[in-house]
Protein backbone atom coordinates (compact mmCIF):
# COMPACT_ATOMS: atom_id res chain seq x y z
CA UNK A 1 0.00 0.00 0.00
CA UNK A 2 1.61 3.20 -0.99
CA UNK A 3 1.55 6.12 1.46
CA UNK A 4 -0.36 9.07 0.57
CA UNK A 5 0.67 12.99 1.38
CA UNK A 6 -2.30 14.66 3.72
CA UNK A 7 -3.39 16.63 0.12
CA UNK A 8 -3.93 13.20 -1.83
CA UNK A 9 -7.83 13.70 -1.68
CA UNK A 10 -6.88 17.08 -3.07
CA UNK A 11 -5.20 15.75 -6.09
CA UNK A 12 -7.81 13.20 -6.85
CA UNK A 13 -10.57 15.83 -6.88
CA UNK A 14 -8.35 17.66 -9.13
CA UNK A 15 -8.14 14.83 -11.22
CA UNK A 16 -4.64 13.79 -11.06
CA UNK A 17 -3.19 10.61 -12.92
CA UNK A 18 -1.15 9.15 -10.14
CA UNK A 19 2.46 7.25 -10.04
CA UNK A 20 4.47 5.84 -7.58
CA UNK A 21 7.15 7.66 -6.28
CA UNK A 22 9.29 7.38 -3.36
CA UNK A 23 6.39 4.69 -1.52
CA UNK A 24 4.29 7.35 -2.24
CA UNK A 25 1.15 7.44 -4.55
CA UNK A 26 1.98 11.27 -5.94
CA UNK A 27 0.20 13.22 -8.91
CA UNK A 28 2.05 12.62 -11.99
CA UNK A 29 -0.27 15.06 -13.72
CA UNK A 30 -3.47 16.70 -13.72
CA UNK A 31 -4.12 17.75 -17.54
CA UNK A 32 -1.45 17.75 -19.74
CA UNK A 33 2.84 17.61 -18.82
CA UNK A 34 3.05 20.31 -21.76
CA UNK A 35 0.52 22.75 -20.72
CA UNK A 36 1.41 22.26 -16.91
CA UNK A 37 5.44 22.38 -17.75
CA UNK A 38 4.57 25.99 -19.58
CA UNK A 39 2.34 26.88 -16.82
CA UNK A 40 5.52 27.25 -14.49
CA UNK A 41 7.71 28.76 -17.25
CA UNK A 42 5.20 31.72 -17.92
CA UNK A 43 2.72 32.06 -14.99
CA UNK A 44 2.71 30.31 -11.84
CA UNK A 45 2.30 26.37 -10.83
CA UNK A 46 1.57 24.45 -7.67
CA UNK A 47 3.46 21.57 -6.68
CA UNK A 48 2.91 19.46 -3.59
CA UNK A 49 6.76 17.56 -2.70
CA UNK A 50 5.18 16.95 1.36
CA UNK A 51 6.86 13.47 0.43
CA UNK A 52 10.58 15.21 0.59
CA UNK A 53 12.32 14.19 3.72
CA UNK A 54 13.07 16.71 6.54
CA UNK A 55 15.56 15.98 9.43
CA UNK A 56 15.99 18.46 12.06
CA UNK A 57 20.21 18.71 13.07
CA UNK A 58 20.65 20.16 16.35
CA UNK A 59 23.33 20.62 19.19
CA UNK A 60 26.52 22.17 20.05
CA UNK A 61 28.23 19.94 17.50
CA UNK A 62 25.81 20.45 14.75
CA UNK A 63 28.25 22.29 12.44
CA UNK A 64 30.94 20.27 12.82
CA UNK A 65 28.99 16.86 12.38
CA UNK A 66 27.48 18.84 8.97
CA UNK A 67 30.73 19.51 7.95
CA UNK A 68 32.40 16.05 8.73
CA UNK A 69 28.80 14.40 6.51
CA UNK A 70 28.89 17.05 3.93
CA UNK A 71 30.80 18.08 0.92
CA UNK A 72 30.24 21.77 1.08
CA UNK A 73 31.45 24.55 3.37
CA UNK A 74 28.05 24.68 6.07
CA UNK A 75 30.29 27.47 8.15
CA UNK A 76 29.80 29.75 5.66
CA UNK A 77 25.97 29.43 6.29
CA UNK A 78 24.20 32.11 8.49
CA UNK A 79 20.98 32.43 9.74
CA UNK A 80 18.24 32.67 7.13
CA UNK A 81 20.46 31.10 4.68
CA UNK A 82 20.32 27.51 2.75
CA UNK A 83 23.19 26.05 0.96
CA UNK A 84 22.66 22.37 -1.85
CA UNK A 85 25.08 20.45 -0.82
CA UNK A 86 25.45 16.38 -1.03
CA UNK A 87 25.87 13.77 1.81
CA UNK A 88 28.96 11.54 0.80
CA UNK A 89 29.95 8.27 1.33
CA UNK A 90 33.77 6.83 1.80
CA UNK A 91 34.25 5.83 -1.58
CA UNK A 92 33.71 9.54 -2.70
CA UNK A 93 30.00 8.80 -4.08
CA UNK A 94 26.84 10.58 -3.26
CA UNK A 95 24.48 9.40 -0.44
CA UNK A 96 22.05 12.19 -1.25
CA UNK A 97 22.15 15.93 -2.67
CA UNK A 98 19.92 18.11 0.03
CA UNK A 99 18.98 21.91 1.01
CA UNK A 100 20.64 22.97 4.56
CA UNK A 101 18.80 25.72 6.15
CA UNK A 102 20.43 27.78 8.57
CA UNK A 103 17.73 27.83 11.58
CA UNK A 104 20.93 29.01 14.13
CA UNK A 105 24.16 29.57 13.39
CA UNK A 106 26.58 26.14 14.21
CA UNK A 107 23.69 24.62 16.71
CA UNK A 108 20.18 24.03 14.51
CA UNK A 109 19.70 22.98 10.78
CA UNK A 110 17.01 22.00 8.58
CA UNK A 111 18.17 18.99 5.70
CA UNK A 112 15.99 18.81 3.13
CA UNK A 113 16.37 15.57 1.34
CA UNK A 114 15.38 13.64 -1.01
CA UNK A 115 11.96 11.02 -0.89
CA UNK A 116 13.74 8.24 -2.14
CA UNK A 117 16.22 8.52 0.74
CA UNK A 118 14.93 9.51 3.48
CA UNK A 119 15.19 6.18 5.19
CA UNK A 120 19.05 5.43 4.24
CA UNK A 121 19.96 9.34 4.87
CA UNK A 122 17.98 9.17 8.17
CA UNK A 123 20.11 5.68 9.28
CA UNK A 124 23.27 7.04 7.64
CA UNK A 125 23.22 10.48 9.68
CA UNK A 126 22.58 8.55 12.84
CA UNK A 127 25.37 6.13 12.18
CA UNK A 128 27.80 9.06 12.35
CA UNK A 129 26.43 11.45 14.64
CA UNK A 130 27.62 8.93 17.32
CA UNK A 131 30.93 10.75 18.09
CA UNK A 132 28.93 13.93 18.06
CA UNK A 133 26.56 15.91 20.69
CA UNK A 134 24.03 16.33 17.97
CA UNK A 135 20.26 15.79 18.31
CA UNK A 136 18.23 13.93 14.38
CA UNK A 137 15.11 14.31 14.19
CA UNK A 138 13.34 13.17 11.34
CA UNK A 139 10.49 15.47 10.78
CA UNK A 140 9.28 14.36 7.44
CA UNK A 141 6.05 12.74 8.54
CA UNK A 142 4.65 15.56 9.80
CA UNK A 143 5.73 18.91 7.33
CA UNK A 144 3.70 19.79 4.54
CA UNK A 145 6.14 21.21 1.60
CA UNK A 146 4.88 23.17 -1.12
CA UNK A 147 5.95 24.28 -4.19
CA UNK A 148 4.87 27.75 -5.80
CA UNK A 149 7.07 28.42 -9.17
CA UNK A 150 6.97 30.32 -12.06
CA UNK A 151 7.23 34.30 -12.47
CA UNK A 152 4.18 35.16 -10.99
CA UNK A 153 4.86 32.80 -7.57
CA UNK A 154 5.90 35.68 -5.74
CA UNK A 155 2.63 37.96 -6.29
CA UNK A 156 0.64 35.90 -5.72
CA UNK A 157 2.32 34.52 -2.40
CA UNK A 158 2.48 37.63 -1.17
CA UNK A 159 -1.46 38.13 -0.85
CA UNK A 160 -1.18 35.52 2.02
CA UNK A 161 1.23 37.49 4.25
CA UNK A 162 1.69 41.13 5.16
CA UNK A 163 5.46 40.73 5.78
CA UNK A 164 7.71 41.23 2.57
CA UNK A 165 8.33 38.22 0.94
CA UNK A 166 10.86 39.90 -1.69
CA UNK A 167 14.07 37.29 -0.29
CA UNK A 168 17.59 36.86 -2.14
CA UNK A 169 17.75 33.42 -3.78
CA UNK A 170 19.03 30.95 -1.40
CA UNK A 171 17.68 32.74 1.89
CA UNK A 172 14.70 31.69 3.85
CA UNK A 173 12.64 33.41 6.17
CA UNK A 174 9.15 32.66 8.64
CA UNK A 175 6.50 34.41 8.32
CA UNK A 176 2.93 34.40 9.24
CA UNK A 177 0.84 33.05 6.66
CA UNK A 178 -3.17 34.29 6.57
CA UNK A 179 -1.18 36.37 9.10
CA UNK A 180 -1.86 33.99 11.93
CA UNK A 181 0.30 30.61 11.11
CA UNK A 182 3.33 30.28 10.74
CA UNK A 183 5.36 28.68 7.97
CA UNK A 184 8.78 28.89 6.63
CA UNK A 185 9.49 30.22 3.01
CA UNK A 186 12.74 29.75 1.29
CA UNK A 187 13.40 31.03 -1.98
CA UNK A 188 14.61 27.95 -3.76
CA UNK A 189 13.35 25.44 -6.17
CA UNK A 190 13.49 23.16 -8.84
CA UNK A 191 12.24 24.47 -11.68
CA UNK A 192 14.73 27.56 -12.92
CA UNK A 193 11.24 29.64 -13.17
CA UNK A 194 11.63 31.32 -9.40
CA UNK A 195 9.34 31.12 -6.39
CA UNK A 196 9.59 29.67 -3.68
CA UNK A 197 8.80 26.47 -1.13
CA UNK A 198 6.58 26.77 1.49
CA UNK A 199 7.30 24.68 4.74
CA UNK A 200 4.27 24.14 7.74
CA UNK A 201 3.40 21.24 10.54
CA UNK A 202 0.52 19.41 8.99
CA UNK A 203 -2.62 20.35 10.70
CA UNK A 204 -5.66 18.57 8.66
CA UNK A 205 -7.67 22.00 8.50
CA UNK A 206 -4.44 24.54 7.77
CA UNK A 207 -3.10 22.41 4.73
CA UNK A 208 -5.89 22.44 3.26
CA UNK A 209 -6.51 25.39 3.62
CA UNK A 210 -3.56 26.61 2.56
CA UNK A 211 -3.67 24.27 -1.10
CA UNK A 212 -7.08 25.66 -1.88
CA UNK A 213 -6.42 29.22 -1.46
CA UNK A 214 -3.23 29.35 -3.36
CA UNK A 215 -5.12 27.48 -5.94
CA UNK A 216 -8.46 30.20 -5.70
CA UNK A 217 -6.55 33.28 -5.19
CA UNK A 218 -3.54 32.23 -8.11
CA UNK A 219 -6.78 31.68 -10.69
CA UNK A 220 -5.92 35.54 -11.63
CA UNK A 221 -2.46 34.59 -12.40
CA UNK A 222 -3.78 31.36 -14.27
CA UNK A 223 -2.39 29.12 -11.57
CA UNK A 224 -2.26 25.35 -12.36
CA UNK A 225 -1.23 22.11 -9.75
CA UNK A 226 1.91 20.48 -11.16
CA UNK A 227 2.91 17.39 -10.92
CA UNK A 228 5.72 15.01 -10.67
CA UNK A 229 6.12 14.91 -14.56
CA UNK A 230 6.22 18.76 -15.29
CA UNK A 231 8.68 18.60 -12.65
CA UNK A 232 11.14 16.29 -14.18
CA UNK A 233 10.64 18.14 -17.40
CA UNK A 234 11.50 21.73 -15.39
CA UNK A 235 14.30 20.65 -13.51
CA UNK A 236 15.86 18.44 -16.56
CA UNK A 237 15.60 22.05 -19.05
CA UNK A 238 17.87 23.52 -16.35
CA UNK A 239 20.15 21.07 -15.70
CA UNK A 240 19.00 20.09 -12.44
CA UNK A 241 20.45 17.02 -11.41
CA UNK A 242 18.23 14.24 -9.80
CA UNK A 243 19.15 11.76 -7.14
CA UNK A 244 19.21 8.23 -9.01
CA UNK A 245 19.77 9.59 -12.59
CA UNK A 246 22.66 11.69 -12.27
CA UNK A 247 23.57 11.05 -8.74
CA UNK A 248 23.80 7.66 -7.01
CA UNK A 249 25.90 5.88 -4.58
CA UNK A 250 29.08 5.65 -7.12
CA UNK A 251 28.68 8.81 -8.42
CA UNK A 252 30.99 11.63 -6.62
CA UNK A 253 29.44 15.02 -7.08
CA UNK A 254 33.03 16.32 -9.08
CA UNK A 255 31.58 13.88 -11.87
CA UNK A 256 28.19 15.30 -12.17
CA UNK A 257 29.49 18.90 -12.42
CA UNK A 258 29.27 20.03 -8.97
CA UNK A 259 32.80 20.16 -8.14
CA UNK A 260 31.70 24.10 -7.60
CA UNK A 261 30.17 22.41 -3.94
CA UNK A 262 32.77 20.20 -2.92
CA UNK A 263 34.99 22.16 -0.58
CA UNK A 264 38.67 20.07 -0.56
CA UNK A 265 39.96 22.93 2.12
CA UNK A 266 38.09 21.92 4.88
CA UNK A 267 39.85 19.69 7.43
CA UNK A 268 38.42 16.61 6.97
CA UNK A 269 34.82 14.77 5.85
CA UNK A 270 33.68 11.77 4.74
CA UNK A 271 34.73 10.68 1.13
CA UNK A 272 37.40 13.81 0.79
CA UNK A 273 40.56 11.53 0.04
CA UNK A 274 38.45 9.94 -2.92
CA UNK A 275 37.51 13.18 -4.17
CA UNK A 276 41.15 14.77 -4.13
CA UNK A 277 42.21 12.28 -6.17
CA UNK A 278 39.48 12.89 -8.69
CA UNK A 279 40.10 16.45 -8.39
CA UNK A 280 44.45 15.63 -8.82
CA UNK A 281 43.72 12.87 -11.93
CA UNK A 282 40.74 14.59 -13.30
CA UNK A 283 37.80 12.48 -13.97
CA UNK A 284 37.30 9.51 -16.40
CA UNK A 285 33.68 10.26 -16.88
CA UNK A 286 31.33 12.93 -16.17
CA UNK A 287 27.97 14.35 -17.02
CA UNK A 288 27.37 16.05 -20.54
CA UNK A 289 24.06 17.44 -21.75
CA UNK A 290 23.01 17.03 -25.13
CA UNK A 291 20.90 17.33 -27.61
CA UNK A 292 19.22 15.10 -30.65
CA UNK A 293 19.55 16.18 -34.17
CA UNK A 294 17.80 12.60 -35.29
CA UNK A 295 14.28 11.85 -34.71
CA UNK A 296 13.94 9.93 -31.11
CA UNK A 297 13.39 10.98 -27.26
CA UNK A 298 16.10 9.89 -24.94
CA UNK A 299 15.80 7.91 -21.67
CA UNK A 300 17.87 6.77 -19.14
CA UNK A 301 19.84 3.90 -19.45
CA UNK A 302 19.96 4.00 -23.14
CA UNK A 303 23.58 3.63 -24.40
CA UNK A 304 26.13 6.43 -25.60
CA UNK A 305 28.22 5.23 -28.22
CA UNK A 306 31.06 7.95 -29.98
CA UNK A 307 30.65 6.62 -33.57
CA UNK A 308 28.23 3.75 -34.43
CA UNK A 309 30.73 0.76 -32.30
CA UNK A 310 32.36 2.47 -29.03
CA UNK A 311 30.40 1.98 -26.25
CA UNK A 312 30.92 5.42 -23.93
CA UNK A 313 28.45 5.71 -21.39
CA UNK A 314 24.46 6.07 -20.92
CA UNK A 315 21.82 8.63 -20.63
CA UNK A 316 21.28 9.38 -17.01
CA UNK A 317 17.74 11.56 -17.89
CA UNK A 318 15.85 12.55 -20.89
CA UNK A 319 12.98 14.07 -22.52
CA UNK A 320 11.17 16.23 -24.97
CA UNK A 321 11.78 19.76 -23.93
CA UNK A 322 8.71 21.70 -23.84
CA UNK A 323 10.25 24.55 -23.93
CA UNK A 324 12.79 23.99 -26.84
CA UNK A 325 10.24 21.77 -28.47
CA UNK A 326 13.02 19.40 -29.06
CA UNK A 327 14.67 16.00 -27.56
CA UNK A 328 17.66 16.89 -24.53
CA UNK A 329 18.93 14.85 -22.07
CA UNK A 330 21.94 14.16 -19.59
CA UNK A 331 24.74 11.26 -20.37
CA UNK A 332 27.53 10.12 -18.28
CA UNK A 333 30.08 9.21 -20.90
CA UNK A 334 34.01 9.25 -21.00
CA UNK A 335 35.67 13.04 -20.37
CA UNK A 336 37.37 12.39 -23.84
CA UNK A 337 33.70 12.63 -25.55
CA UNK A 338 32.79 15.59 -23.09
CA UNK A 339 33.67 18.65 -25.64
CA UNK A 340 30.81 20.72 -26.99
CA UNK A 341 30.10 20.29 -30.16
CA UNK A 342 31.02 16.39 -30.20
CA UNK A 343 28.84 13.74 -31.60
CA UNK A 344 27.33 11.15 -29.89
CA UNK A 345 24.81 8.58 -31.45
CA UNK A 346 22.16 6.77 -28.65
CA UNK A 347 20.77 2.95 -29.37
CA UNK A 348 17.69 3.94 -29.23
CA UNK A 349 15.64 0.25 -29.49
CA UNK A 350 17.11 -1.29 -32.92
CA UNK A 351 18.82 1.90 -34.03
CA UNK A 352 21.58 4.64 -33.41
CA UNK A 353 20.38 7.98 -33.46
CA UNK A 354 22.58 11.15 -33.65
CA UNK A 355 22.97 13.82 -31.00
CA UNK A 356 25.67 16.31 -30.34
CA UNK A 357 27.32 17.57 -27.00
CA UNK A 358 25.83 21.06 -25.73
CA UNK A 359 26.23 22.84 -22.43
CA UNK A 360 23.60 23.16 -19.99
CA UNK A 361 21.20 24.68 -18.59
CA UNK A 362 19.20 23.76 -21.82
CA UNK A 363 17.37 26.77 -21.33
CA UNK A 364 18.35 30.58 -19.90
CA UNK A 365 16.84 34.06 -19.64
CA UNK A 366 17.56 34.51 -23.54
CA UNK A 367 15.09 31.15 -24.05
CA UNK A 368 11.79 32.41 -25.62
CA UNK A 369 9.16 31.05 -23.20
CA UNK B 1 -14.18 8.64 -23.37
CA UNK B 2 -14.79 8.34 -26.84
CA UNK B 3 -15.17 5.02 -28.68
CA UNK B 4 -16.51 4.99 -32.13
CA UNK B 5 -19.20 1.98 -33.22
CA UNK B 6 -17.74 1.49 -36.40
CA UNK B 7 -14.57 0.91 -35.11
CA UNK B 8 -12.72 -2.32 -34.50
CA UNK B 9 -10.22 -2.58 -31.28
CA UNK B 10 -7.61 -4.56 -29.87
CA UNK B 11 -6.60 -5.03 -26.08
CA UNK B 12 -3.17 -2.84 -26.45
CA UNK B 13 -5.50 -0.25 -27.49
CA UNK B 14 -5.61 0.42 -31.29
CA UNK B 15 -8.22 0.81 -33.82
CA UNK B 16 -8.53 -0.34 -37.46
CA UNK B 17 -11.40 0.41 -39.78
CA UNK B 18 -11.29 -1.18 -43.00
CA UNK B 19 -12.20 -0.04 -46.63
CA UNK B 20 -11.59 -2.78 -49.20
CA UNK B 21 -8.70 -4.54 -48.42
CA UNK B 22 -6.57 -1.09 -46.79
CA UNK B 23 -7.03 -0.66 -42.94
CA UNK B 24 -6.12 2.53 -41.40
CA UNK B 25 -4.77 2.07 -37.89
CA UNK B 26 -4.09 4.47 -34.99
CA UNK B 27 -4.54 4.03 -31.24
CA UNK B 28 -7.62 4.93 -28.87
CA UNK B 29 -9.06 7.85 -27.12
CA UNK B 30 -7.93 5.93 -24.16
CA UNK B 31 -4.75 5.13 -25.09
CA UNK B 32 -4.02 8.37 -26.18
CA UNK B 33 -5.12 9.80 -22.22
CA UNK B 34 -3.29 7.07 -20.37
CA UNK B 35 0.32 8.31 -22.89
CA UNK B 36 -0.09 11.91 -22.25
CA UNK B 37 1.81 14.30 -24.31
CA UNK B 38 2.71 12.58 -27.14
CA UNK B 39 5.89 13.79 -28.74
CA UNK B 40 6.54 11.39 -31.55
CA UNK B 41 5.72 8.29 -33.32
CA UNK B 42 8.47 6.41 -34.84
CA UNK B 43 7.67 3.62 -37.43
CA UNK B 44 10.55 1.93 -38.77
CA UNK B 45 7.86 -0.76 -40.70
CA UNK B 46 6.67 0.67 -43.78
CA UNK B 47 6.34 -1.21 -46.88
CA UNK B 48 7.38 -4.12 -44.71
CA UNK B 49 4.84 -7.09 -44.87
CA UNK B 50 4.16 -7.97 -40.95
CA UNK B 51 1.74 -10.21 -38.89
CA UNK B 52 -0.98 -9.58 -36.86
CA UNK B 53 0.23 -9.20 -33.28
CA UNK B 54 3.79 -7.81 -34.48
CA UNK B 55 5.38 -4.54 -33.45
CA UNK B 56 5.07 -1.95 -36.21
CA UNK B 57 5.91 1.24 -34.16
CA UNK B 58 6.55 2.80 -31.41
CA UNK B 59 5.01 5.82 -29.72
CA UNK B 60 7.04 8.18 -27.13
CA UNK B 61 5.28 10.31 -25.27
CA UNK B 62 6.74 12.56 -22.82
CA UNK B 63 7.04 10.40 -19.90
CA UNK B 64 6.80 7.05 -21.78
CA UNK B 65 7.13 4.99 -24.13
CA UNK B 66 5.45 2.42 -25.95
CA UNK B 67 5.08 0.02 -28.65
CA UNK B 68 2.54 -0.41 -31.29
CA UNK B 69 1.29 -3.88 -32.40
CA UNK B 70 -0.65 -4.52 -35.77
CA UNK B 71 -4.21 -5.46 -35.25
CA UNK B 72 -3.86 -7.16 -38.72
CA UNK B 73 -1.14 -8.88 -40.68
CA UNK B 74 -0.62 -7.32 -44.01
CA UNK B 75 1.98 -4.72 -45.47
CA UNK B 76 2.28 -1.09 -44.22
CA UNK B 77 1.77 1.16 -47.22
CA UNK B 78 1.31 4.13 -45.32
CA UNK B 79 2.53 6.37 -42.85
CA UNK B 80 0.87 9.60 -41.70
CA UNK B 81 3.53 12.51 -42.08
CA UNK B 82 1.27 15.08 -40.54
CA UNK B 83 2.63 13.45 -37.25
CA UNK B 84 6.05 13.98 -38.00
CA UNK B 85 5.31 17.87 -37.17
CA UNK B 86 1.60 17.50 -35.12
CA UNK B 87 2.28 14.29 -32.97
CA UNK B 88 -0.60 15.85 -31.29
CA UNK B 89 -3.30 15.01 -33.58
CA UNK B 90 -2.98 11.69 -31.80
CA UNK B 91 -3.89 13.45 -28.63
CA UNK B 92 -6.17 15.82 -30.21
CA UNK B 93 -8.05 13.66 -32.83
CA UNK B 94 -6.86 10.08 -32.32
CA UNK B 95 -9.28 8.72 -34.68
CA UNK B 96 -9.05 11.28 -37.76
CA UNK B 97 -5.52 13.36 -38.00
CA UNK B 98 -4.34 11.04 -35.50
CA UNK B 99 -4.37 7.91 -38.17
CA UNK B 100 -1.25 6.22 -38.18
CA UNK B 101 -0.27 3.90 -40.82
CA UNK B 102 -2.27 2.28 -43.47
CA UNK B 103 -2.01 -1.23 -44.28
CA UNK B 104 -2.28 -3.86 -47.45
CA UNK B 105 -4.45 -6.49 -45.61
CA UNK B 106 -3.87 -10.07 -46.48
CA UNK B 107 -5.69 -11.90 -44.05
CA UNK B 108 -9.00 -10.25 -44.03
CA UNK B 109 -10.64 -13.21 -41.91
CA UNK B 110 -8.27 -11.96 -38.70
CA UNK B 111 -11.01 -8.77 -38.12
CA UNK B 112 -13.12 -11.62 -36.62
CA UNK B 113 -11.20 -11.96 -33.32
CA UNK B 114 -10.75 -8.23 -33.07
CA UNK B 115 -12.86 -6.85 -30.33
CA UNK B 116 -16.39 -4.85 -31.29
CA UNK B 117 -16.53 -1.35 -29.53
CA UNK B 118 -19.23 -2.95 -26.89
CA UNK B 119 -16.01 -5.14 -26.47
CA UNK B 120 -13.51 -2.83 -25.84
CA UNK B 121 -15.31 -0.40 -23.65
CA UNK B 122 -15.44 -3.55 -21.41
CA UNK B 123 -12.04 -4.22 -20.76
CA UNK B 124 -11.04 -0.67 -20.15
Amino acid sequence: MSKQTPLYQEHVQLGAKFTSFAGYAMPVSYTSINEEHKTVRQAVGLFDISHMGEIIVEGYAALAFLQYVTCNDVSKLIQGKIQYSCLMNEQGGTVDDLLIYCLEPSKKYLLVINAANTDKDFAYLLQHSRAFDVQLKNISEQTILLSLQGPAAMSLAQKFTSENLDLPYYSFKKVKWFNHEEVLIGNTGYTGAGGIEIFFKHEDDFTVRVWRELLSEGRSFNIKPIGLAARDTLRLEMGFSLYGHELSDSISPIEANLGKFVKLYKESFIGKIHLEKLHLTGVDRKLAGFELVEQGIPRQGYEVYSDKQKLIGSVTSGTFSPSLNKPIGICMIATAYTPTGSTIYLKIRDKFVKGIIVSYPFINKNTKL
Amino acid sequence: MNIPQELKYTKEHEWIIIEGNIGTIGITDFAQKELGDIVYIDINSLNKTLKAGEIFGTVEAVKTVSDLYLPMSGKIVAFNTELQQHPEFVNNDPYKTGWIIKIELTQLTEQQSLLSAEQYKNII
